[in-house]
């Protein structure tokens, strides 16, 4: 690829990798060496993050808010948990086989989502995950009920390395997978159709007039981020070895939605370090006094909306432009 | 003669007992700089929602060349050749101006969909937009972001939008809403150097531009069609003079 002219230099110059991402990623490393006996958590870190990551493709970039994306998650996982429990334990399989399943439901959901903005599509995305998660509990001879999927058993991932309680394989697998997805979404972003999202989230007025069927875009990216919840929810049935109906629950559908606006939104890594405040912060604060930590994160959330209303990101990002405007 | 670029024929629409538009017939030539003026609430901006597909008729027909345009969606007629302009800022306020271009240029060309590869490898879409950002005066302020731009570039960035759809017929809305006296002549210099193979229809008060750039001139008042001719023929027309220096009979 020659890059000839200005205008493609600046646009490559926009989307190269920079030091701190390179920095950022070498450090999801540490755990190994750190905090060993914190595997487990950084794994499900990983996880959300993903699933975090995920929303943020449509609610960051193309601007549709969800309140049930645990739907996709929740549907991910018991797809996984299912297929392993039914004889077939071998990890990746299960994984693309997750990823289809959930795909599928997002591209099937998307013809209505793609039809309809604002409230009206809160109150849709809610009523499809509240409707996933109740068929989920009265469908007990299938998914377990309110017990949870029970006996699933995962085979050792590439047939070596098993699922434990250390967490070694969970978080190595986890985190491949999140940086995998993540090098797709930091490719779909920087595309053309990443251009076309932004637009919609811009202006959903001008896009039909600059000849763009926003309709079309909204479908697609809708269904690539139900894929990519999809996984997020299998790697959390194969690394748990079980799958309980809080994967679809409206509370992980909030939650997520938490975590990216504490991150901060249409930033790709808004919701990776969303993630690991909220779950780090979680974990502490509930070692303190489990039944109030949600006063905490609900602290947490209002001072990040009035202070950094652009996320945790938004605020470092403005803080050190203000700084090199200084010197 | 050849077939007008665009032409209506016995638009109606109403918003319950408000007519908005009533049998409007008009054809716009290939290449012509047409000026729809009227006074305000005579439903001009109305009659480019009906043409533009942003709204739907009650009743009538809309024919781009020889093909019927109906019952399009608004982006399949922007594919067709017929795009607009809009009198209020309609842009996207944290792209850069060379971004919002490319994405229209990348939407006209068919690469919006692809997301494999990144933006900079469509060096031609890239380029494409780059050079129109150029014709209008835009190319140094280019990778600035849309909000920083000053009012009368977002004015440009407006019609930059909607050249890069490579238009057969483009409809302006008061292109120089907004803009002080002296930058407007340089706004419609530009509109009066657009290529002749564009057939414009352009909404403006300001008399002095509308007698100096169009070659025809149709007059709006209450949802119709007053009168449509030369602009000397409108400039000696008495029903003309009685809308605008009268003001008995507004829509």
């Amino acid at each position: 690829m020659t890059l000839s002219t200005e205008p493609q230099r600046y646009l490559a110059a926009q989307i190269r990798w920079q030091p701190v991402e390179i920095a950022f990623w070498l450090a999801t490393l540490l755990p190994f060496v750190l905090t060993p006996n914190y595997l487990v958590l950084a794994s499900q870190i990983a996880i959300t993050a993903l699933f975090a990551l995920s929303l943020d493709l449509i609610l960051g970039y193309a601007g549709i808010v969800s309140l049930g994306h645990a739907a996709y998650f929740g549907f991910g996982s018991y797809t996984a948990g299912l297929i392993a429990k039914w004889g077939w334990g071998e990890p990746l399989t299960g994984l693309v086989l997750a990823a289809a399943a959930a795909g599928v439901l997002g591209y099937v959901t998307s013809f209505i989502i793609a039809r309809f903005r604002h409230l009206a599509l809160i109150m849709i995305t809610l009523g499809l995950g509240l409707l996933l998660a109740e068929a989920a509990n009265s469908a007990s001879w299938l998914t377990g009920g309110a017990d949870g999927l029970q006996g699933v058993r995962m085979w050792k991932l590439f047939g070596v390395f098993p699922f434990d309680l250390y967490g070694t394989a969970a978080y190595s697998y986890s985190l491949v997978v999140l940086f995998l997805a993540f090098l797709v979404a930091r490719r779909l972003i920087n595309s053309p159709f990443g251009l076309a999202l932004r637009g919609i989230r811009e202006n959903a007025i001008r896009m039909p007039a600059i000849g763009a069927p926003s309709p079309a875009h909204i479908r697609k990216v809708y269904t690539i981020a139900a894929v990519m919840a999809g996984i997020a929810g299998a790697l959390l049935a194969q690394t748990t070895e079980t799958v309980s109906l809080e994967t679809l629950s409206f509370a992980r559908s909030a939650d997520v939605l938490v975590i990216l606006i504490l991150g901060g939104a249409g930033r790709l890594y808004g919701g990776i370090v969303g993630a690991i405040i909220y779950m780090v912060a979680r974990d502490q604060f509930s070692g303190l006094n489990p039944q109030y930590w949600y006063f905490w994160i609900g602290t947490l959330l209002i001072a990040v909306v009035i202070f950094l209303p652009n996320g945790i990101l938004g605020g470092m990002a403005r803080l050190l432009r203000s700084e090199r405007s200084r010197a | 003669m050849s077939v007008p670029a665009l032409s209506t024929r016995g638009l109606d629409k109403s918003f319950g007992s408000l007519v908005v538009a009533r049998d409007i017939a008009l054809d716009l030539p290939q290449g012509e700089r047409y000026a729809l003026i009227g006074p305000n609430g005579a439903g001009k901006t109305t009659l480019i929602n009906l043409i533009t597909g942003m709204l739907k008729p009650d009743k009538g027909q809309i024919f781009l060349g020889d093909q019927e345009i109906t019952s399009l969606k608004p982006d399949e007629r922007v594919k067709c050749g017929l795009v607009r302009t809009f009198q209020v800022n309609t842009l996207f306020p944290h792209l850069s101006a060379l971004e919002a271009v490319t994405l229209a240029v990348c939407e006209r060309r068919g690469y919006a969909g692809s997301w494999w590869q990144e933006l900079p490898a469509y060096g031609d879409a890239v380029e494409e937009a780059y050079a129109i950002l150029v014709s209008l005066r835009l190319g140094a302020n280019c990778y600035r972001p849309t909000h920083e731009l000053a009012y009368g570039q977002q004015r440009l960035l407006e019609i930059a939008l909607a050249l890069a759809t490579k238009p057969k017929v483009l409809l302006l809305d008061e292109p120089a809403a907004g803009v002080p006296q002296g930058e407007s002549a340089e706004l419609f210099a530009v509109i009066a150097n657009l290529s002749q193979d564009i057939a414009v229809l352009f909404i403006e008060h300001d008399m002095n531009v509308v007698f100096r750039f169009a070659h025809r001139i149709i007059v709006m008042v209450g949802g119709r069609i007053l009168v449509q001719g030369t602009p000397q023929e409108i400039a000696a027309d008495m029903r003309v003079r009685e809308v605008y220096l009268g003001g008995a009979r507004h829509g």
